[in-house]
């Protein structure tokens, strides 16, 4: 290996594609980098190896350093989030006693209206609702409540929420411990193949465009190592960029593919890029445009807005001040860093570093650093406009 | 509250110079989790000779944070490899805007302690308020343990890694005997100069000319 040596932790997931991609096709290197992959057995371990210095960066669920900003779960050691390494990508599933009783109401698995599928999985649960999720600040979670607590009840659905390390959800639908999951891809697909779950929904479903995950470092290490940050931060930047050309899907997915890596068949990881899914072991297909999606429209621009909305959600939930929470997790999504890394590379820029979250029904040509950028659709199921200022004024 | 454990008794902010009526003497509630049975049954050992506490096993990892949450410990220790390590931080999120009632335990003490164990495989999760000297003891017992473990679990590898080399040399050496009429000792110097012309390692060598004349087969 030429270059610096960097430590990187992973979990095996499809996201995880732009720091595998990045060693793998020489984009690493080209800013001279060598990544040295380390697959992590949990999130918690990885965001420790992280906070302790055992590595320099990480493959991190969006909402793991706005917690740590905010000081809850865990590590207090404060994390920066430089790159959105991916939108979307994740799947939620029922049971197969579940999917027959949504079948026998005439529910069709159209893997697309969340409102419809939130509301028949609400009428088709028999006592509270067990829903797995990877973990207690992810996306997932996220999404999941916003969902479920968006279908406008009379009451409140009953839920309980349950940690299940992604690898693992097969088998807790199996064995009968939840009822449904959210997580990231391949574990749904792998769920249907081992003919223990039917896909519902994609995550992009409730959120079109939800900040999965980051390129997460200690807010240290970026003081102490500015050149090394915006290496990074460009290498990630071109391997996401190689990703969203279709024509590269199948050589990416042959590469996740590895033993070192995420050790699923190609076949399995194909669907997430081409997004084309099997829902069920009926052999059933359902297209998702977007499935997941690493560069077009600014999607790995790290949005204050996004981590804006993350710390709102936790902090209500938690009974936070949530305008405080806002505020501190804001600063953790480091526009500036990524603005002045990846100008030199002529990436095109977004003028603003917040926006209204949910508020584009269309894609959107927008006044960016060197003329125009058209940013990607981004509403949420129910229509719902998170203004990040407007709690202020 | 979709989230944290209904931890009765457990929803008291300690000052941090605050003393648990629990004296010196008193014992700790320890849970460690680990399917491994003599695993299990040698950190239980370890922490044994660390003072008189309460050591529970869990072993069947479903309901995880529920089953820890109904025993209320003081200390709960788990290998940071085990996936299901992510199921404890349920615990570590609040279940009220100002409780905590268990933490990763490097928040409050010794970041210095919490790396020795995660780089020994540990990882422990503490109650609130729980004085350093008493947890000290333990966590230094359980780090000991753990660097054993990693030991063994390193020589296994490199056993089994030795044995699988040695497997496929000695097919190669076949091979090539029965191929050119050689004798063992002449093919092994035929494996070993074809290694070094070409700088591999002779079990790579041999592992290529298995597979290559399995194809030829």
């Amino acid at each position: 290996m030429i270059g610096t040596r960097l430590r990187v932790g992973f979990i095996p997931l499809v996201d995880a594609a732009p720091l595998i991609v990045a060693q793998e096709l020489g984009f690493a290197a080209e800013e001279a980098l060598a990544l040295d992959l380390i697959r992590a057995p949990s999130w918690s371990t990885l965001r420790d190896l992280l906070a302790l210095g055992q590595i320099e960066a990480a493959h991190m669920l969006a909402p793991v350093p706005v917690a740590a900003a905010m000081g809850i779960g865990g590590m207090a050691t404060p994390l920066d989030a430089l790159s959105v390494l991916s939108v979307n990508g994740t799947v939620i599933g029922v049971s197969q006693a579940l999917a027959g009783r949504l079948r026998a109401q005439g529910h069709g698995f159209d893997f697309a209206d969340a409102m419809k599928a939130g509301l028949a999985l609400t009428a088709a649960a028999t006592g509270p609702l067990r829903i797995g999720v990877p973990f207690p600040f992810s996306m997932h979670a996220e999404l999941v409540h916003y969902w479920l607590s968006g279908l406008n009840l009379p009451a409140p659905p009953d839920l309980s929420i349950h940690t299940v390390p992604p690898p693992l959800m097969a088998q807790a639908l199996a064995a009968g411990d939840i009822d449904v999951f959210c997580v990231g891809e391949p574990w749904g697909s792998v769920a249907v193949e081992n003919g223990v779950g039917t896909l519902m929904l994609p995550g992009a479903a409730i959120w079109a465009l939800a900040p999965e995950k980051v390129l997460a470092v200690r807010s240290g290490w970026t003081l102490a190592e500015p050149g090394l940050t915006a290496r990074l931060i460009r290498a990630v930047w071109r391997a996401g960029r190689w990703l969203d050309v279709p024509a590269n899907h199948s050589t990416a997915a042959e590469i996740l593919a590895g033993a070192a890596y995420l050790d699923v068949p190609a076949e399995i990881l194909e669907r997430s890029f081409a997004g084309r899914l099997v829902i069920s072991d009926l052999g059933e297909v359902r297209q998702c445009a977007a499935f997941v999606a690493f560069h077009q429209g600014a999607v790995s621009f790290p949005w204050r807005s996004q981590a804006a909305w993350i710390a709102t959600r936790l902090a209500h939930r938690l009974g936070l001040d949530p305008l405080k929470a806002a505020k501190r997790a804001r600063a953790v999504f480091r526009t500036d860093l990524y603005r002045s890394a990846l100008r030199e590379a002529g990436a095109d820029l977004p003028g603003a570093s917040e926006k209204a979250e949910g508020a584009l029904r269309h894609p959107l040509a927008v006044g960016s650093e060197s003329g125009q950028l058209i940013l990607r659709r981004d509403t949420f199921f129910d229509g719902r406009v998170f203004d990040p200022l407007a709690a202020e004024r | 509250m979709p989230f944290g454990p209904n931890w009765p008794g457990r929803r008291v902010v300690l000052h941090p110079d605050f003393v648990p009526h629990c004296g010196m003497t008193a014992a700790l509630s320890i849970i460690i989790v680990e399917k491994d049975r003599d695993r299990a049954l040698l950190i239980v050992d370890s922490l044994r000779a660390a003072g008189d506490h309460d050591i529970h096993v869990i072993a069947d990892e479903t309901g995880l944070a529920r089953k820890i949450a109904e025993r209320q410990p003081d200390i709960v220790l788990i290998d940071v490899t085990s996936p299901s390590r992510d199921m404890l931080e349920e615990l570590t999120l609040a279940s009220g805007p100002m409780d905590r009632p268990v933490a990763m335990f490097v928040d409050r003490t010794d970041a210095g302690l919490t790396k020795a164990a995660i780089e020994a495989g540990v990882s422990a999760y503490v109650v609130d308020g729980l004085r350093a000297d008493r947890l000290r003891p333990i966590l230094d017992a359980a780090i000991a343990r753990f660097h054993l473990f990693q030991r063994m679990r390193t020589e296994l590898a490199a056993t089994k890694r030795a044995l699988e080399e040695r497997k496929v040399i000695d097919r190669a050496k076949g091979i090539l005997m029965k191929a050119k009429r050689l004798t063992e000792e002449e093919a092994y110097a035929l494996l070993r100069k074809a290694a070094m012309d070409n700088g591999r390692k002779v079990a790579e060598v041999a592992e290529a000319l298995v597979t290559t004349a399995g194809l030829l087969a």
